[in-house]
């Protein structure tokens, strides 16, 4: 199956609380799954102009659609477009093969308010899954719809659904050497782009912090690194790390309270350490003369997952962050696994290997015999990040020599590119819930 | 409790976000189609604290410095290319490296960057610690010929900043460098 769904970029000029990035997404599924779930998910109906110009089935389809665990039926093949369960003709959506049907309508109420009621059947016995209302004026009826399409992929897998999710990357754009970098924070479909903060010198590292209210990330405005923090809502950022040398690779500790970071002695060593970022106490967590950077928690916050070079080639360890806590080497197969993401149940690590002269995004199995898996076959997949319900994991590779986002299921399966209009993108990084 | 906080919020959005998305709410009712009034859950997403970040205020304020700012004649930009992940010196490069030295013992006032960058192959932080290993044997190599550690600074941009665009050796043979830039 090859499907073209087309993100409109919404150029209309909003608050001055709303920057918008102008970049048109497309996304392009590359390899979908064979064993896909049919659903029939039925245009809403309306009783007003205004609502009816905003499609949430649409979204609620191609959301479904590019899970890849789902195939949506064309809204051409429909012979009728029932907007209540009642009027839903069970036997004729089974002979069109759907297992499944969502019918919903767009109710006004009162100015700028909006009702979005669905209900999802199974086709088959005809039994009512779901009867929600979701209430949104109108810009939020975009988030409605991400809504919907998690509750029904709930419903249906048993696996929570991370569409009204976000996404945060960087933007390149210009030739050399007049580059911009710009951060961005988008709907976990690309749309809606928002702008974070932008430069003329590089931006990297985005990392969100566990509450997804603030960014942390690099940038080299003053042709030197800096980790800062930045609020979304309001913007505000301060500067946590400017010390001599390196400053990079901010993450979260799972409660919010600390950095782990990067940071170099003026021999350049670079070396892990965790940032309290109250009272800004700087704790050692590695000391080894190769480079030890990358870090990333566990979810009990008592150790790190981390890239070191201490054996030759980078490879991937964990360390308690107790003193005196002695790394261990976690993969052995290869000469390059670099930058481990954790998956949220702690089952699986997600990273960056090296095969037939490649870079390509892996997994290792940590709860068996630690089994990995190469899932993507790019020369340049790097910069994996879960989606916050492990589902998927997106990462930056590379389209006819540009800079492009792409996700990849966990289990390998399903493949998807999505491709920016301008720049180079790089970096994503998958908000939580 | 909860519901008049989820209004207070809806109302502070309404009056600050206009045009913005808000946080919809969830409503289960009781049967199919019918309509419940008030609601009790909050959605999941933030769709409310998404909003617009003000751009960064000195984003934009830094240049690209560093050029010809030395007051050294010829020597203002020099370049040190490297093999593919490898960090040390050609010979080719050595007289470079010399006469830096012997600009800073000569100018003991003269201070000089080292700018490490690698090709984009691989991991971005990795390739930060490329870059600075290589800005370091730099280093390593003026301080031996005489300069003075106070003189030297290094800043590793990894892949962040090539020299030239393009996925293939050609491109990535100029990337891997270390340029030095005398401070001003």
């Amino acid at each position: 199956m090859n499907k073209s769904l087309c993100w409109l970029s919404l150029l209309i000029a909003v608050a001055v609380f709303c920057p918008r990035a102008q970049a048109e997404l497309v996304v392009e599924i590359t390899n979908g799954q064979a064993e896909a779930i049919p659903i029939a998910v039925v245009p809403f109906g309306s009783a007003e102009e205004a609502a009816a110009s905003f499609d949430v089935a649409k979204v609620v389809s191609d959301d479904l659609a590019r899970s890849g665990r789902f195939r949506s039926m064309d809204r051409k093949d429909m012979i009728e477009q029932p907007h209540t369960g009642a009027n839903i003709g069970f036997d004729d959506w089974r002979r069109l093969n759907n297992d499944y049907i969502l019918v919903g309508q767009v109710q006004p109420q009162g100015p700028d308010r909006y009702n979005v009621v669905f209900e999802l059947y199974n086709v088959l016995n005809h039994q009512r899954l779901l009867g929600y209302q979701i209430s949104a004026n109108k810009p939020g009826l975009r988030l409605a719809s991400h809504q919907v399409a998690d509750m029904v992929f709930e419903k249906i897998l048993g696996v929570r659904g991370a569409f009204a999710t976000r996404v945060a990357y960087v933007s390149v754009l210009g030739r050399l050497p007049n580059r911009s970098y710009r951060l961005i924070v988008a709907d976990a479909d690309g749309e809606n782009p928002r702008i974070v903060m932008q430069s003329n010198e590089p931006l990297m590292s985005p990392a969100w912090s566990p509450d997804g209210q603030s960014l942390a990330y690099v940038s080299f405005e003053d042709r030197l690194p800096s980790i800062y923090v930045q609020l979304l809502k309001t913007g505000d950022r301060h500067r946590v790390s400017a010390r001599a040398g390196v400053n990079q690779a901010p993450a979260w500790s799972p409660d919010g309270k600390k950095l782990a970071l990067t940071l170099s002695t003026r021999e350049g060593n670079l070396d892990i350490y965790t940032l309290d970022l109250t009272t800004q106490a700087l704790t050692r967590i590695t000391d080894d003369p190769s480079i030890d950077t990358e870090p990333q928690w566990s979810k009990d916050g008592q150790s790190l997952y981390f890239t070191s070079d201490r054996a030759g080639g980078p490879q991937i360890y964990r360390v308690g962050i107790h003193p005196g806590d002695k790394p261990r080497r976690l993969t052995f197969q290869g000469t390059y696994n670099a930058r481990p993401r954790l998956s949220p149940d702690e089952s699986q690590l997600a990273f960056v290997t090296q095969e037939d002269g490649g870079y390509r995004i892996a997994t290792m199995d940590l709860k068996g015999r630690g089994d990995v898996q190469v899932l993507t076959k790019g020369r340049f997949d790097v910069s994996p990040s879960y989606a916050p319900n492990g589902a998927v994991i997106i990462y930056a590779s590379r389209d006819r020599g540009r800079g492009v986002l792409a996700l990849v299921s966990a289990d390998g399966r399903v493949q998807e590119r999505l491709v920016s209009s301008e720049g180079e993108v790089q970096e994503p990084a998958w908000s939580p819930f | 409790m909860k519901r008049i906080a989820t209004i207070a919020l809806l109302l502070a959005g309404a009056a600050l976000l206009a045009g913005c998305p808000k946080k919809p709410t969830i409503v289960e009712p009781p049967t199919a189609g019918s309509q419940v009034g008030g609601s009790s859950t909050s959605g999941s997403a933030n769709g409310a604290s998404t909003n617009g970040s003000p751009l960064g205020g000195d984003a934009d304020a830094s240049s690209r410095g560093g050029v010809g700012a030395d007051g050294s004649g010829p020597n203002s930009r020099k370049i040190i290319y490297f093999d593919f992940d490898k960090s040390e010196i050609k010979p080719e490069f050595a007289s470079i490296v010399t006469s830096a030295a012997q600009n800073l013992t000569s100018h003991p006032t003269l201070k000089l960057k080292l700018e490490g960058n690698t090709d984009e192959r691989g991991t971005r932080e990795y390739n930060i610690g490329l870059g600075e290993r290589r800005a370091q044997a730099v280093r390593r190599a003026l301080l031996l010929q005489g300069a003075a550690e106070t003189q030297i600074s290094t800043v590793s941009f990894g892949a962040e900043r090539p020299a030239a665009e393009g996925d293939d050796e050609a491109a990535w043979a100029q990337n891997r460098r270390v340029e030095l830039v005398y401070l001003p």
